[in-house]
């Protein structure tokens, strides 16, 4: 089996492993390419119709392209779209001005915490994967949630071979990682294997393009010719500009996305 | 035609007592092969800085605020490089007793490992430990790397007591370490390339020898071994989901599920949108139509060939809960899709993961970090078989409540 099938499988194994534990879970949709090629190993593990909701957190600031690529593929693969927003904070003039902590918390973490407690999602699969970013390489696959939303990060359960965690107490919930694995030129490799359709931004423009997509506000294009998804790999073999590079709130200091995702962030 | 070779993957974990080196062998690993982004480097002598220290290398893996200000590893993590010949997962294990599932969690992903020992020091208490659990989670694979010998003057002697000592203690163990290498993490003697350092060394840097280990394991040709992961109703149809553990299942073809050993014949491959499926081999998740009279659950088995319902195991295991494992107390075994009740019957042997050392036979209790050989007795019947045979079906986790409190691999009896 070749690396990206057995990554894909891989993947497809553990998105069944949460389905098979909990029944009510909800997948994380970003539109980003991770979650839209988790999204398309989830459509491959339930034969063409996912049984559960698919959750789009909008915070109102997204790119256009991103809206439009969501409502277009949400209508054609036939989801189960929920859409969450934070409309209390947007409306009381929360947005990308204000700190980029306190901005990502509310508009993503908290409208993310409302759907959760909402619809009692009892996990949530997220296609976070460990080479984006150092905080996100020590997370689990199974990776359990206090009743606040806090990440434990200092004490983890112990998670061996493919034998992940699927019992915790009523109050908690599971953050399910089938991405995890998956490094950025294998996604744009299966991306390109499977013709996986992605949002335009990610392909160069006048000599740019985006590595990771989020809210326009705070994501900023790297230079780049690469305008086809081969030659987007071909940029990835030789780079040396980390993916996140963009993303504005990875920047402020060395530690924010370690607070943001002890609060709950993805 | 023409056709570029695929790379392949391979997983590494680097282990070792605290403070021997693993984290700044990773760090130098990534900086002399090219594979750290511009900005990281950056960012890693700010941080350096801030904290009144020299560039360091560890804070690279090392990424909790926790973890940079006290110099330690806490949890596992695990980051990409590449070589010319393959494609490497390093993951980083903490080498402190009280983080020692973080340790195990990250070694049970790994196929090969890396044992550090400071040259100054010598081998310690986790170093022996460690050693021991990677044999235990049966990782073959292993490379020495005697580190620091920047601190000992690269002294030739003192490396050759101290390989002499290891390989001793590997002896014990039953290990062969494919090679023991000095090094010098910090200063990057003997890491990519052969230092000019130590002469008298004529053996192969470390990513010489990490190139050189070899993988093989075909488990396609061994008997089929189908897990029950779910069912689904979709169109009116029953889908059976699972993963074909090894072997190759193929439609049309007859099978034994367990532990009903009820027979029957595969009516249908399913794979989205690869209509004309006819058979699926191991390590892939498919879905299958069975005749709707058969009754499959979460946990059974499909097999090619009818065996023997199976509840007694023996079994060497290791303790990771303060709380002791008792005889004949219920617990619950995980093996694959398998979840079933299970008590250890007989405690053979209580061991010292560190010393190896028997504590005691035919004891009454396990406790936390000690190894056991130990005999279960399952409520109902499993499929396991040895780990080196179908390696999956040979591993198992032990959990009570919500916690998981040992694991284990099945040994021939």
């Amino acid at each position: 089996m070749d690396h990206i099938k057995e990554l894909e499988n891989k993947s497809i194994y553990i998105i069944r492993e949460a389905y098979s534990r909990f029944r009510n879970i909800a997948l994380l949709w970003s539109i980003g390419k991770d979650s839209t090629a988790m999204l398309w190993i989830a459509r491959k593990a339930f034969f063409g119709k996912i049984p559960f909701p698919v959750v789009h957190i909008d915070t109102g600031y997204k790119f256009r392209e991103i809206y439009s690529f969501r409502d277009k593929y949400s209508k054609e693969w036939d989801l189960d779209l929920s859409i969450s927003r934070n409309e209390k904070a947007i409306k009381s003039g929360m947005g990308p001005d204000k700190e980029k902590l306190e901005c990502c918390n509310a508009l993503k973490t908290e409208a993310l915490k409302m759907t959760i407690n909402e619809y009692k999602y009892q996990a949530l699969l997220l296609a976070i994967r460990r080479d984006e970013h150092g905080i996100r390489a020590k997370e689990r696959y199974f990776s359990p949630r206090n009743a606040d939303f806090k990440w434990n990060y200092k004490n983890q359960p112990a998670e061996l071979w493919n034998l992940y965690k699927s019992k915790i107490e009523a109050e908690k919930h599971f953050r399910i990682h089938p991405m995890l694995h998956w490094t950025e030129i294998d996604i744009w490799r299966y991306v390109q294997k499977e013709n996986i359709p992605t949002v335009d931004l990610y392909f160069a423009q006048q000599g740019k393009r985006f590595r990771s997509i989020g809210c326009e506000t705070c994501c900023s294009p790297v230079p780049s010719k690469a305008n086809t998804m081969k030659k987007i790999i071909k940029e990835l073999e030789i780079t040396d500009i980390s993916e996140r590079s963009g993303r504005a709130q990875d920047k402020e200091d060395a530690y924010t996305m370690q607070k943001l995702r002890s609060l709950g962030y993805m | 035609m023409f056709r570029k070779k695929k790379k392949e993957t391979l997983n590494i974990v680097t282990i070792g007592h605290v403070d021997h080196g693993k984290s700044t062998l990773i760090g130098r690993l990534l900086l002399d092969t090219g594979s750290l982004p511009k900005e990281k480097m950056s960012e890693i002598n700010r941080i350096s800085r801030e904290l009144g220290k020299d560039a360091e290398l560890a804070f690279i893996t090392d990424q909790l605020k926790e973890e940079r200000e006290k110099n330690i590893t806490i949890d596992t993590t695990q980051i990409f490089f590449n070589s010319r010949k393959r494609n490497y997962v390093i993951i980083d294990a903490p080498g402190h007793v009280e983080f020692l599932k973080n340790m195990i969690t990250g070694a049970s992903q790994a196929r090969a490992a890396v044992l550090l020992v400071d040259a100054k020091e010598g081998i310690q208490e986790q170093t022996k430990r460690h050693a021991y659990l990677i044999k235990m989670l049966g990782i073959e694979n292993s490379i020495i790397l005697c580190n620091k010998m920047d601190s000992v003057n690269y002294d030739h002697d003192l490396f050759e007591k101290l390989k002499n000592d290891l390989l001793y203690f590997f002896k014990d163990l039953n290990i062969s370490p494919l090679s023991v290498i000095p090094v010098s993490a910090k200063e990057g003697d003997n890491i990519t390339e052969n230092s000019r350092k130590m002469p008298w060394y004529t053996g192969p840097s470390f990513l010489k020898a990490l190139d050189s280990i070899r993988t093989l394991s075909d488990d396609s040709i061994k008997p089929l071994r189908f897990a029950v992961q779910d069912k689904y109703f979709i169109d009116g149809k029953s889908i059976i989901a699972g993963k074909v553990i090894s072997g190759t299942i193929t439609e049309g073809g007859k099978t034994v599920v367990y532990p009903s050993l009820a027979q029957t014949a595969i009516k249908q491959i399913k794979v989205f949108e690869e209509d004309d499926r006819k058979s699926a081999s191991d390590g892939e998740n498919i879905g299958l139509i069975l005749d709707e009279s058969i009754s499959v659950e979460r946990g059974d088995f499909l097999l090619d060939k009818q065996v023997d319902r199976q509840t007694s195991f023996l079994t060497d295991i290791f303790w990771m809960s303060k709380k002791p494992m008792c005889v004949d107390s219920a617990y619950i075994l995980r093996c694959a899709t398998q979840e079933v009740q299970c008590k250890p019957v007989k405690i053979n042997k209580r061991i010292n993961s560190s010393t190896l050392e028997v504590i005691e036979e035919n004891a009454k209790e396990l406790h936390l970090n000690e190894a056991g050989e130990i005999i279960f007795q399952t409520d109902k019947p499993i499929i396991m078989e040895n780990f080196d045979y179908i390696e999956e079906l040979g591993r198992f986790v032990i959990e009570q409540d919500y916690n998981l409190l040992g694991a284990g691999i099945k040994k021939h009896s």
